[in-house]
């Protein structure tokens, strides 16, 4: 009994070193003073001026734009070469997953700055463009490693059975395997989209001419000290991230049952 | 008589030097019930998949009613397959997978429910239309894919091992469905077990296959009579193999004494096989019988009891619906036309 | 299915965009610029092992392998209360400790930015309880910190999906043949967790010691790690050819300790994203 309490407080103070900071930072985007100190009243106008901030509005069209995009790239790449891969024999295969796990594994400074050396190397300006063009590379393989089980899954005779029924193979590749594998892509899709949100130093060291997403927004504006805009803006990007999750987390519990 | 629906002629396929199948040729009648049949990895599943169109024969052809179709892909052939686990489309209901293939034909709607309702209405399912694959059990799974091929209207169903998945009860009445269907229908059915109850129930003609070769092709009552080798007899149905010295024609001696029989053309003193099936052997009063033995267990097989009966060191398995306990000394008395004399195979 | 078309944009990206790279870190790496153009040379890489760049790589590694421990012995009781049988909603408690791994990054380590501070919300209520105030921030300490914060549930989760996959007829197999539950712990739930707790020490450490943020916000930038070394070469110092021979040094430090790693976790791939 007295083990039970234990482990019971023990969650407690685990998940509370775990939330404190993110609420801490919700409950004082509502507050009027500027101090972290004191709590002078309720108030929205940190999310008024957040709306007003060109810069965090800026910010946020580039990350909204970039995830977009990059993960509706990511998941049409990254779906077709999980199809191919999982078709593939077996040394071909594991030399491509290993291309495939390099960026998962690579430190992220690393690739950023791989990337910025190439960009700059093909003489490509530091901007949206190739802030896109790095968010799609580091999404890829998470979209394949979302993609290839739900292949794996897959009974292998239900390409053949399509074929067997008259069906060429694009008609079966577009009627049978892309609905069946098709949480599986959805889920790479979301992760992409996630990650792509997400992401700072791959972003970092990628973008220039003006344009930044809402992480490198954070960054520069903590460094100058604290600023009650960034809770406000925590707590919508908390929200987002939360909802997305949970979409992400029905979908996963939604297959399993199925597959029971 | 009229071509043949399906000829192989001297097909073989290897997978990186491995040879699956060694220069097979067989051909398929119209209307005819064929089963491959053989242990796994004889390459009866390879055979069948080659005359689905989803393998390729690394050296040979394959004729649909004489023509060449060695590289015509699966779904430009009149043939449809029964897959081993079904393959049923889990993303469509009972009525959409059904439809599947009339759909890409681009048939008319109204026609395409109307044969979706007689096909189920043939399998046993009537009413099944809107169910979804995961509530159907695996004997009705295994109809809806039986009447997903069928509604086709192939000239040939392949059917790979469809009934493995069932419980011994569902499997026999399926056999049973299934050749009421083909005798409905007229369709060829090529069909592959390992199952050899199976294969002798429902075949007009049945294929021994072992290693890649076929071994024998024949009607179930000549492959069970008849086995051409000490595989096939042992492959189907139980047998007592022995080796044996063929002295001349219609005399052989084995297990210490000469016995007449019916076969002929060895040569003198050959090393042969001798078959003999177990309910071919009578034990009789020990004065009646040609050899002499003991009977050292018994076991009631439900039919009938298998009883073991050693005789000058050699053991003999006996079925009879008369049992004698163990321990008793017997006689042993085999009938010349039940004795099978076969050429002696190279163990491999 | 023709598996080469599928395939050929997804080849031909990745040989852009990640191999390409790559030889072109090693290509600056392993050259130096001289009058005379580029010049084959291995200076960038003897510049690396001078005292002054060996004590920014060592504290990188001890502040990093601080954070680990801590995490390991923060983390594993977790994973053990979030794996004990009899917990409902377990789906739930799991998911709410996946969820501020995907709050962004920055903001949580802003988040203690803002408690830490000298007037920040930890200090108000130290003074109102009449405590003297704590005033790490810009210091080591809150730089690890910092990290436990950011990197603890990449140690639980991967020894909780562990966990949960151990058999629990082996446990009772050991109650008994009569072993306590401490015993019980060492030799049965201790060993068989070893591919969790060294695959949560790989996702802990390997974060830690490339990263340049924490140390930069949390630390004031009086803390250099590796990771800013590398961003202060590429983006101020402009010496191109000394950051890439960091990230090469950084690289194949990481690719080789995930390789060895790799063989203790094949059972849990890619357990820890989720």
């Amino acid at each position: 009994m007295v083990m039970k309490h234990i482990k019971k407080l023990y969650a407690f103070l685990i998940f509370f070193f775990l939330y404190a900071p993110i609420m801490v930072l919700i409950i004082f985007s509502f507050n009027e003073s500027k101090s972290r100190g004191s709590w002078d009243g309720l108030t929205l106008k940190w999310y008024i001026e957040l709306f007003k901030d060109r810069q965090i509005m800026s910010a946020m069209y580039y990350t909204l734009s970039v995830a977009i995009l990059s993960s509706l790239i990511a998941t049409a790449i990254g779906t077709a070469a999980a199809i191919g891969i999982d078709n593939m024999k077996r040394f071909k295969k594991s030399m491509i997953m290993n291309l495939t796990y390099l960026p998962v594994l690579n430190p992220d400074i690393v690739t950023g700055i791989a990337l910025m050396l190439l960009f700059i190397f093909m003489r490509i300006r530091l901007g949206f463009l190739t802030l896109l063009l790095a968010h799609i590379t580091f999404n890829i393989p998470y979209v394949i490693i979302s993609v290839l089980p739900k292949l794996k899954q897959l009974n292998k005779h239900i390409y053949e059975a399509a074929l067997d029924l008259g069906a060429s193979p694009s008609y079966a590749l577009r009627k049978v395997i892309i609905p069946e594998i098709m949480p599986g892509i959805i889920t790479g899709f979301l992760l992409a989209f996630t990650l792509s949100l997400d992401d700072f130093v791959i972003s970092f060291f990628t973008t220039g001419s003006g344009v930044s997403n809402l992480s490198i927004t954070i960054y520069s504006m903590a460094r100058r000290g604290i600023n009650p805009k960034i809770n406000a803006l925590s707590t919508i990007m908390f929200i987002t991230v939360l909802l997305l999750l949970i979409i992400i987390n029905n979908r996963m519990s939604k297959n399993n049952t199925i597959k029971e | 008589m009229s071509q043949p629906i399906i000829k192989l002629t001297n097909v073989s396929k290897s997978y990186d030097d491995h040879n699956v199948l060694k220069n097979i040729n067989l051909y398929v009648r119209r209307n005819e019930f064929l089963t491959l049949l053989g242990p796994s990895g004889c390459g009866k599943t390879t055979t069948l998949r080659i005359i689905g169109g989803f393998e390729t024969p690394s050296s040979g052809e394959v004729l649909f009613e004489g023509m060449d179709i060695t590289s015509i892909p699966p779904y430009q052939r009149r043939v449809n397959t029964v897959f081993q686990k079904y393959a049923l489309f889990p993303h469509l209901n009972v009525a959409d997978n059904i439809a599947f293939g009339l759909n890409i034909k681009k048939m008319d709607k109204g026609l395409i429910k109307e044969k979706v309702k007689d096909i189920l209405t043939l399998v046993n399912l009537p009413g099944f239309q809107k169910r979804s694959i995961h509530s159907l059990s695996g004997g009705q799974q295994q109809r809806v894919a039986i009447a997903r091929a069928l509604v086709n209207e192939p000239e040939v169903l392949l059917l790979d091992e469809p009934l493995g998945a069932l419980d011994l009860k569902l499997r026999k009445d399926m056999q049973l469905e299934l050749k009421n269907i083909q005798q409905k229908l007229g369709i060829t059915f090529i069909y592959v077990t390992h199952d050899q109850e199976e294969a002798l129930t429902m075949s007009d003609t049945v294929v021994v296959m072992k290693d890649g070769t076929i071994q024998q092709i024949g009607s179930p009552v000549d492959i069970y009579n008849e086995p051409k080798n000490s595989f096939v007899a042992d492959f189907i149905g139980e047998s007592n193999i022995i080796t044996g010295t063929m002295i001349k024609d219609y005399l052989v001696d084995f297990a210490g004494r000469k016995f007449d029989c019916v076969d002929k053309g060895f040569e003198a003193n050959e090393e042969v096989d001798v078959i003999i099936r177990p309910e071919d052997i009578k034990l009789v009063k020990e004065a009646d019988g040609m050899l002499l033995g003991q009977v050292v267990s018994v076991i009631f097989k439900g039919v009938h009891y298998e009883m073991m009966v050693t005789s000058n060191g050699i053991s003999w398995m006996i079925h009879s619906t008369l049992m004698v306990p163990v321990g008793s000394k017997v006689g042993i008395l085999i009938q010349p036309s039940d004795i099978h004399i076969m050429k002696k195979v190279k163990a491999i | 299915m023709k598996e080469n078309r599928v395939v050929a944009p997804y080849l031909i990206w990745m040989t852009i965009f990640i191999v390409l790279p790559i030889i072109l870190v090693i290509f600056f790496g392993v050259t130096i610029r001289t009058e005379s153009g580029l010049q084959l040379s291995l200076d960038n890489f003897k510049r690396f092992f001078e005292p002054i760049y060996l004590m920014v790589l060592w504290r990188s590694i001890r502040l990093a392998l601080i954070s680990t421990v801590i995490c390991l012995i923060l983390g594993y009781p977790m994973a053990m209360i979030l794996a004990s049988n009899g917990l409902k909603m377990k789906n739930t408690l799991v998911l709410l400790f996946i969820i501020p791994m995907w709050m962004n990054f920055l903001l949580r380590t802003y988040a203690w930015m803002t408690l830490l501070e000298r007037g920040g919300i930890i200090n108000t209520i130290l003074n109102f309880l009449k405590l003297p105030s704590l005033n790490i921030l810009y210091t080591e300490q809150a730089v690890i910190l910092g990290m436990v914060y950011n990197f603890l549930p990449f140690m639980v989760l991967p020894i909780y999906s562990v966990l949960i996959k151990i058999d629990k007829s082996l446990l009772e197999a050991a109650e008994d043949l009569g072993a306590d539950s401490i015993t019980v712990f060492r030799k049965v739930t201790f060993p068989l967790s070893i591919s969790g707790v060294i695959s949560g020490i790989t996702m802990v450490f390997m974060p830690a010691v490339t990263t340049f943020v924490i140390s930069r916000l949390l630390g004031g930038g009086q803390f250099t790690l590796i990771g800013n070394l590398i961003e202060q070469q590429f983006l101020f110092v402009g010496d191109w050819s000394f950051g890439s021979a960091i990230s090469i040094v950084m690289m194949i430090l990481i690719l080789v300790s995930m390789g060895f790693m790799s063989k203790y976790e094949k059972e849990n791939e890619g357990a820890g994203l989720w």
